[in-house]
C-alpha cells in the first residue's frame, strides 16, 4: 500500500510556521539556558513576529488554497495575519516590564503567546471546519493558561478556571454546529463545498442547517463575548494578568470575528434571511448590556471588559449588514480596536505599577497634573474608544453604521449611535478624573520602560493616523473582502 | 444490528442522563465510563473498529482513570455544599428549550442527507489503513496542527502545575 | 454450515479454551509457590497429592468455603463489582492471542473415512482474529485498572484507597511506555492483527529486530501486572495488602485470579509479539506456544523471588523519564530504518 502525500508549498503557511517554530525555539532556549541567566525572550518573540510579518507581506495578493484545500490563501487571511501580528507584537512589548514586576518573566509566557497567535492565523485562513476548530483550540488553550499565569493570585486562578470551563463548553457548541452542518449538507466540511451546496435549494433551509447556524453563533458568540455569552468576560478580564487581558481583548476577538465572518459571509449567504435577524438582536443587546454595565464599574479592567463587550456589539453590526462596506468596516474596526485598546491597556499597566496596585478608576484622579503625557495618551485612547473624531474609533464606527444604513438597517444604526453616546459617559469620566479631580495622594513616579513607551507612541500615532487618513487601510480592506460573494 | 444499536443507544442515553443527575462525582464518572462503552459499541456496529478501540483505550482506559484518580485523591465523599435548587422558572424554561431542541433535532435528522460511504470504505481497505491514509493525505495539515495543539496543552499544564518555575 | 451450529461450536471452543486457561492459572499459582520455595531453599507446598500437585484444588475449596465477609461502611455495589471487573478484564485479552495456526488438521481419517474438519473461522488457533487485535488487547487491559481502583475506593479503608490511587497513577504511566514499545513491531509487521504479526515472524523473530522495544515491553508489562518490583499497590509493609485489604473468600480469589491471568496474558503477548508466537521446529505449534509462555511465567516468578521493590517516585521516574523517551527513540530509529532500507 502506498500513500501519495499531496503536494503543498510550505511558504503558504510561512507565517504560521515561523511563529510555531519560534515558540518551540523559545521553549528549548528556556529549558537549556542556565538558571538565572537572562534570555532574550521578548526580543526573540519580536524577531519571530517580524519575520512572520515579512512573510505575510510577501504572500499578499496570492489566492487559492493549499494543503489539500485545508487553508485559504487570500488577502482576507493576510489582513487578519497583520492584525494578529500587530496585536501580539504590542502585547509582547507591554509584557516585559509588567511580568518582571510580578517575577514572572518566563519563556513559556512568550511561547504561549506565539502559539496562540499561530492558532489565530489558522482560524483566519481555514478552508475546512476542522481547521477552524483546531485553530480555535490552539489559541484558546494557550490563552486559558496565560489567564492563570499568576498562580498565587486568587483572581488569576478564578479567571483561568472560568474561562477554561466555559470555553470548553462553547467549543462543544461549535463542534455540534459543525456536526449538524455535516449532516445538513450531505457530508462535507470544506467551506467552498459547503458554500456551493447550501445554495442548492434542497439544502437551504433544512432544519439541520438552521440548527447548525444557531450553534455556530453560540460558539463564535462566546469567543467574541457577545450577549448572552458574555458573562465570563468581566471576571476573566479582571483576573487575568493585564498584558494577557489586552491580548485577549484584541487577538482572540479578532480571530473569532475572522472565522465568524468567513463562515457566515462565505458559507451561509443563502441562509441570510434567517441569521441576520438573530445577529441584529444580539448586536443591539450586546452593545447595550456592555455600555450600560460599564457605567457602574469602578475597576478599570472591568470597565474595559464591558467596553470590549460593547465593541463586540458594534462589530456585529458589520456582520448584520453583510455587504461590502460591512465587511470592510469589520476589518478596519478590528485593526483600529487593536491599536486603541492595546494603547489603553498600556496606560493601565503603567498606572497600575508594581503588581497592579492601582486599578481603581479613582486612582486616575490628578494624573493630568502629575503625569501630563501619560494622561494625554490615555485621554486620546478614551476618545478613540468612545468614537470621537479625529481618531480611528470614529472612522470605524462611521463605516459600521453607514454599512448598516446601506443595508437598510436604519434602526440598528440609530441604536448603535445611541449606544456610542452612552459609552461616551464612562470613557470621558476617566478623562474628567484625570484632569479635573485633584490627586488624593502623590502618585509617585511611573516607570516608563522603553518598550512600553514605544507601544504608547506607536498606538497613539496609529490611532490618529488611521483616523485622519483612513484611505490606505480602507483600500486594503476592500481588497481583502473581495473573496466573499457579492462584495 | 438494529436491535443491538437500539440497546446501545438506550444505554448511552440513560447513562448520559445519569452522569448529570448523580450527586456523587465518582458515580457520575462511572456512568460516564459506561457511556463511553456504549458509544464504542456503536462504532463497532459502524465497522469502525479502530475508533472503537481507541475510544476505549483513551477515554475509558486513560482519561477516566485520571478523573477517578483526582476524585479519589481529593476524596470527594460528599459535595461540600448543597447546590441551590433551581428556580421554577429556570426549570420550566430549561425543559421547554430541551424539548424544543429535541424536536428540532428529530425533525432535522429525518430531513438529513447523509453522505454515501467514503471512497476508502468502497475500496475495501481496513479502517485502520483508511484512517491512516486520510490522515496523511487530505488531513495532513490538521494532523500536524494537532501535534502543536498537544504541545501547547503540555506546556500549559507544566506552566500551571509545576512546583517551581524558573 | 448452519449458523446455529457455528455459534454452538464457537461456544464450545471458547469454553474449552477457558477451562484450559483457568487450569493454567491454578498451576501458575502452584508453580510460583514451588519456584519461590526453591529460590528460598524451602520445599514449597508438598502435602496435597504427589509433589503438591493437588494443592490448587485444595486452595480453591478452602476459598470457596471461607466466610464471604463484607465489612460495614463499604460501598456494596462497587465492593462486589470490583473483583468481577478485575477477573473479566483479565480473561478478555486472551481472545485475540493466537496459540496455533489451527487447532486440528484440515481432515482426519476416521475408520478409513476422510472427515473434513476445515471450518475456517472455527479451526483457527485463536478465538477471534480481530483486525485491530493488538488495540483490542490494549483496550481491555487498560480497563483492568478499574477493578483495583474501585475496590480500593469502595472498601472505605485508607490503605485500600492508597493502593487504588497508586495503581491508577502507575497504570497510566506505564501504559504509555507499553504502547510505544510495541509500535516498532506494528511498523515491521504492518498490521494490528496478532495472527498476521505471528505470520510475519515465520523466519526471524522480532526480538532480533526490536531488542530495545522488547526490553521496554518487558519492564512495562511487569508494571502493568503490578508485579514485583512494581507491586506498590499491595506493598504489605506499608499498606497491609493495598486495595485488597478488606477482601476475603471468593472475592479475594477473583483478584488473585486476575493477577495470575495478567501474568499469563503478558507472557503470551510477549511471545506473540517478539518470540514468533507458535512458530518452532519439530514440536506441534501449541506446544511451542505453551513452552515459550511458561518460560516467561517462570521469569515473572524468578524476578519476584530476587528483586527488591521500587519506591514510588523511582517508579514514576523510570516510567516517564527513561522508558517513555527510550520508546520514542525506538520508534524513530525503527521508522528511519524501514524508510531507508526497506523502501517498498
Amino acid at each position: 500500500m502506498s500513500v501519495t502525500i499531496p503536494s503543498f508549498t510550505l511558504s503558504s503557511i510561512g507565517p504560521w510556521l515561523t511563529l510555531t517554530v519560534g515558540a518551540i525555539f523559545l521553549l528549548l532556549l528556556d529549558a537549556l539556558s542556565p538558571k538565572g541567566r537572562k534570555a532574550y525572550f521578548p526580543q526573540l518573540s519580536l524577531v519571530a513576529l517580524g519575520i512572520a510579518a515579512l512573510q505575510t507581506y510577501c504572500l499578499w495578493g496570492r489566492s487559492g488554497t493549499d494543503f489539500a484545500r485545508m487553508i485559504y490563501l487570500d488577502n482576507f487571511s493576510f489582513f487578519f495575519y497583520f492584525i494578529f501580528i500587530l496585536g501580539t507584537a504590542l502585547t509582547v512589548m507591554l509584557s516585559r516590564q509588567y511580568l518582571e514586576d510580578w517575577g514572572k518573566n518566563l519563556g513559556e509566557y512568550y511561547a504561549l503567546v506565539l502559539f496562540a497567535t499561530a492558532g489565530m492565523m489558522l482560524m483566519a485562513s481555514s478552508a475546512h471546519f476542522i481547521m477552524i476548530f483546531l485553530g480555535l483550540e490552539v489559541m484558546s488553550i494557550a490563552v486559558y493558561v496565560l489567564a492563570g499565569l499568576f498562580r498565587e493570585d486568587f483572581k488569576s486562578n478564578e479567571a483561568a478556571l472560568k474561562y477554561l470551563i466555559l470555553g470548553a463548553f462553547s467549543s462543544a457548541f461549535l463542534l455540534f454546529g459543525m456536526a449538524m452542518l455535516y449532516g445538513a449538507a450531505g457530508g462535507t466540511l470544506y467551506l467552498p463545498d459547503l458554500a456551493a451546496r447550501l445554495t442548492d435549494k434542497a439544502f437551504v433551509s433544512t432544519p439541520l442547517a438552521l440548527l447548525a447556524v444557531a450553534l455556530l453563533i453560540v460558539g463564535f458568540g462566546f469567543k467574541v463575548a457577545s450577549f448572552p455569552f458574555h458573562m465570563w468576560t468581566p471576571d476573566v478580564y479582571e483576573g487575568a494578568p493585564t498584558s494577557v487581558t489586552a491580548f485577549m481583548a484584541v487577538g482572540v476577538k479578532a480571530a473569532a470575528f475572522a472565522a465568524f465572518a468567513r463562515v457566515f459571509f462565505l458559507v451561509f449567504p443563502s441562509l441570510k434571511v434567517d441569521w441576520v435577524m438573530v445577529l441584529w438582536v444580539l448586536a443591539v443587546a450586546t452593545m447595550t448590556i456592555g455600555n450600560v454595565t460599564a457605567i457602574a464599574q469602578t475597576n478599570i479592567k472591568r470597565m474595559l471588559a464591558y467596553s470590549s463587550i460593547a465593541h463586540a456589539g458594534y462589530l456585529m453590526v458589520g456582520l448584520v449588514a453583510a455587504n461590502q462596506l460591512g465587511a470592510v468596516s469589520l476589518l478596519y474596526y478590528l485593526l483600529a480596536y487593536t491599536l486603541m485598546n492595546l494603547g489603553a491597556f498600556g496606560v493601565v499597566i503603567l498606572v497600575g505599577r508594581k503588581k497592579d496596585a492601582y486599578l481603581n478608576i479613582y486612582d486616575y484622579s490628578g494624573l493630568g497634573a502629575q503625569h501630563p503625557v501619560l494622561a494625554a495618551t490615555m485621554a486620546l485612547f478614551m476618545f478613540a474608544l468612545a468614537g470621537i473624531p479625529p481618531t480611528a474609533g470614529f472612522v470605524g464606527k462611521f463605516y459600521l453604521f453607514s454599512a448598516a444604513v446601506q443595508a437598510g438597517f436604519i434602526w440598528l444604526a440609530i441604536l448603535g449611535v445611541m449606544n456610542s453616546l452612552v459609552s461616551v459617559y464612562y470613557y470621558l469620566r476617566i478623562t474628567v478624573l484625570m484632569y479635573m479631580k485633584p490627586a488624593e495622594a502623590d502618585l509617585g513616579p511611573v516607570a516608563f520602560s522603553p518598550a512600553t513607551t514605544a507601544v504608547l507612541v506607536a498606538t497613539a500615532v496609529g490611532v490618529l493616523w488611521a483616523g485622519v487618513f483612513p484611505g490606505f487601510l480602507y483600500n486594503l480592506a476592500v481588497n481583502s473582502v473581495k473573496i466573499f460573494p457579492g462584495m | 444490528m438494529q436491535i443491538l444499536f437500539m440497546i446501545l443507544a438506550a444505554i448511552a442515553l440513560s447513562s448520559g442522563v445519569l452522569v448529570v443527575f448523580q450527586r456523587h462525582p465518582l458515580r457520575s464518572a462511572l456512568y460516564l465510563i459506561l457511556n463511553f462503552f456504549a458509544v464504542a459499541g456503536m462504532y463497532l456496529l459502524a465497522h469502525a473498529e479502530f475508533i472503537a478501540a481507541v475510544q476505549i483505550i483513551v477515554y475509558a482506559g486513560a482519561i477516566m482513570v485520571l478523573f477517578l484518580f483526582v476524585i479519589m485523591l481529593l476524596n470527594l465523599r460528599q459535595p461540600e455544599e448543597e447546590a441551590k435548587p433551581p428556580h421554577i422558572l429556570q426549570k420550566i424554561s430549561g425543559i421547554t428549550l430541551a424539548v424544543f431542541v429535541a424536536l428540532l433535532l428529530i425533525y432535522g435528522f429525518t430531513q438529513a442527507k447523509l453522505p454515501a460511504p467514503g471512497k476508502e470504505a468502497a475500496a475495501g481497505l481496513g479502517n485502520t489503513e483508511a484512517i491512516a491514509r486520510a490522515l496523511f493525505t487530505d488531513y495532513l495539515l490538521p494532523f500536524e496542527v494537532t501535534s502543536v495543539l498537544l504541545l501547547v496543552a503540555i506546556v500549559g499544564a507544566v506552566v500551571l502545575a509545576k512546583q517551581k518555575l524558573k | 454450515m448452519n449458523i446455529t451450529v457455528l455459534v454452538i461450536l464457537t461456544a464450545i471452543k471458547i469454553t474449552l479454551i477457558l477451562v484450559v486457561f483457568l487450569t493454567a492459572i491454578a498451576y501458575t499459582v502452584l508453580m510460583e509457590r514451588k519456584v519461590l520455595g526453591f529460590i528460598q531453599l524451602r520445599y514449597g507446598p508438598n502435602r496435597v497429592g504427589p509433589w503438591g500437585l493437588l494443592q490448587p484444588l485444595a486452595d480453591l475449596l478452602k476459598l470457596l468455603f471461607k466466610e464471604d465477609f463484607t465489612p460495614p461502611g463499604v460501598n456494596k455495589v462497587l465492593f462486589v463489582l470490583a473483583p468481577i471487573i478485575t477477573a473479566v478484564t483479565a480473561f478478555l485479552p486472551f481472545a485475540a492471542i493466537p496459540f496455533a495456526q489451527q487447532i486440528l488438521p484440515d481432515h482426519i481419517y476416521l475408520y478409513g473415512q476422510k472427515v473434513d474438519l476445515s471450518v475456517a473461522a472455527l479451526n483457527q488457533g485463536v478465538i477471534a482474529d480481530v483486525n485491530v487485535g493488538l488495540l483490542y488487547i490494549f483496550a481491555v487491559a487498560s480497563l483492568s485498572v478499574y477493578g483495583a481502583v474501585l475496590g480500593g475506593w469502595a472498601s472505605n479503608n485508607k490503605y485500600s484507597l492508597l493502593g487504588g490511587i497508586r495503581l491508577s497513577a502507575q497504570m497510566i504511566s506505564y501504559e504509555l511506555a507499553l504502547g510505544l514499545s510495541v509500535i516498532g513491531v506494528i511498523m515491521m509487521a504492518g498490521t494490528l492483527s496478532l495472527v498476521k504479526i505471528v505470520d510475519a515472524q515465520k523466519d526471524v523473530w522480532f526480538i532480533f529486530y526490536q531488542p530495545l522495544g522488547f526490553l521496554i515491553f518487558l519492564i512495562a508489562s511487569f508494571a502493568e501486572c503490578a508485579r514485583t518490583p512494581f507491586d506498590l499497590i499491595e506493598c504489605e509493609n506499608e499498606l497491609v495488602a493495598g486495595f485488597q485489604t478488606e477482601y476475603s473468600s471468593m472475592k479475594w480469589a477473583l483478584f488473585m485470579l486476575g493477577e495470575y491471568c495478567h501474568i499469563i496474558v503478558a507472557s503470551a503477548l510477549a511471545v506473540t509479539l517478539f518470540f514468533g508466537g507458535w512458530h518452532g521446529p519439530y514440536l506441534p505449534p501449541i506446544a511451542w506456544f505453551v513452552i515459550k509462555t511458561f518460560i516467561f511465567v517462570f521469569f515473572f516468578i524468578w524476578v519476584r523471588g530476587t528483586f527488591p521493590r521500587f519506591r514510588f517516585d523511582q517508579l514514576m521516574r523510570l516510567g516517564w523519564k527513561v522508558l517513555l523517551p527510550l520508546g520514542l527513540a525506538n520508534i524513530l530509529v525503527t521508522a528511519a530504518v524501514i524508510l531507508f532500507f526497506h523502501k517498498g
